[in-house]
């Protein structure tokens, strides 16, 4: 089943560099799924988080305020 | 606590580079050393620390503490607390903001927690315990509580609320004092270990080059320009000092690892410290980035409001520095 993946971030350093190291991940492991990422400060609160960025697998808020390694990434999407 | 590592910096520039004690630029170069290396060590123990308290501390439960128990006016005090425990990037601002006011917390007591936070954090206590020393650390971090305190609780009496932007009044007016389900990571210390780790590695590695500049300028001002240099220019009784100093502090900000060694060779030279520290505060605690992250959430005269109280509230105690030290 294809995975939906969000990421949340107003678009600071951090959200981009999450937004990379989930990118890699997906595609160095042919991990099937969409990657979004939400950058609408009204839709973020929707998730109910305080710190960016988040990263939200089918609806599940994973990590938020940090930016995760690979391992722990991949670990999330098996 | 620290002569040793005076003592690497002794035996690297004077025997190994084989410099004259007394030159200028062997005086310089000593001091860089010394410096850059007695305040990378300060800063990793403190980043650490704060680290571990975060991890076991989350935001998430300092709000929940701050929505659901009624604290007759320490409310401010405590919000203002634990801005200082909580590490605060600009970019969290809003959805903290946000956060905090749909739990039902005050305008006023949010505005304390989001003046400490990044007034009183991590990197600015690591950077002062090297270069101030612990006692001048301690005037510094208890003033920045107490500025967010009392800053917090003017903001609440001005009743701020009708200057919010209008998806941010619908929000404060679906506020409950509910409390958000939270999970927390139930992790062993190991299983946070590394993760905390990274956070320190990157934090470190964010700040080492401004750090590493502005000991390298401080140095050379140490070397070159005479004690008490200043002392004619800016006396302590010389009133636009303070207002003046704290103003060109607010806008700048991601260089504050930076400003901060240069400012201290200032003090070093004859600047009074209290002048300094309304600096140092303008420096670290008020940002324009920030300002314009908050746009979302509030209307333009509110972060007017806001900065001005804020800045009002330096200067008054730059003043009181430069009188009680």
């Amino acid at each position: 089943m294809t995975k939906v993946i969000k990421i949340l971030g107003t678009g600071c350093p951090k959200c981009q560099t999450m937004t990379g190291v989930v990118k890699d991940v997906v595609s160095a492991n042919n991990i099937d799924a969409t990657i979004e990422k939400v950058e609408d400060i009204m839709e973020i609160m929707k998730f109910n988080i305080m710190t960016t960025p988040a990263l939200v697998v089918d609806d599940v808020i994973t990590i938020k305020g940090r930016v995760p390694s690979k391992d722990e990434v991949l670990a999330l999407l098996q | 606590m620290f002569d040793w590592i005076q003592n690497i910096a002794d035996w690297f520039v004077y025997s190994v580079l084989n410099l004259e004690k007394g030159q200028h630029l062997a005086e310089a170069l000593n001091f860089f050393i010394y410096d850059t290396t007695k305040i990378l060590i300060l800063l990793f123990v403190v980043i650490f620390f704060m680290g571990i308290v975060n991890s076991y501390f989350p935001i998430d439960k300092v709000k929940n503490y701050l929505s659901r128990n009624k604290l007759y006016g320490l409310e401010y005090l405590m919000a203002s607390l634990f801005g200082v425990v909580t590490p605060f990037c600009s970019c969290s601002s809003v959805p903290l903001f946000i956060g905090f006011v749909r739990g039902g917390i005050p305008l006023g007591v949010t505005f304390s927690f989001l003046i400490t936070s990044p007034l009183v954090n991590e990197v600015a206590i690591g950077l002062f315990v090297g270069l101030f020393g612990v006692k001048t650390t301690i005037i510094y971090v208890v003033s920045g509580v107490l500025l967010g305190t009392i800053s917090g609780v003017i903001l609440q009496k001005l009743k701020l609320e009708t200057y919010l932007t209008p998806w941010v009044k619908e929000v404060l007016e679906n506020a409950q004092r509910n409390q958000d389900i939270f999970q927390e990571e139930k992790q062993t210390f190991k299983q946070r270990l590394p993760i905390i780790w990274t956070e320190v590695l990157k934090i470190l590695k964010g700040i080492i080059p401004y750090v590493i500049i502005g000991i390298a300028i401080g140095g050379l001002m140490h070397g070159y320009i005479p004690e008490g240099f200043f002392e004619q220019y800016m006396e302590k009784d010389n009133l636009f000092a303070v207002p003046i100093a704290t103003i060109l502090a607010v806008p700048m900000y991601s260089n504050a690892s930076g400003i901060l060694p240069v400012v201290q060779v200032l003090v070093a030279k004859g600047i009074p410290l209290g002048t300094a520290i309304a600096f140092m505060m303008g420096v670290v605690g008020l940002s324009l980035p920030e300002a314009m992250l908050l746009k979302k959430v509030m209307t333009l005269k509110l972060i007017a409001i806001f900065f001005g109280v804020v800045t009002l509230c330096i200067i008054i105690s730059g003043y009181l520095f430069n009188i009680i030290l």
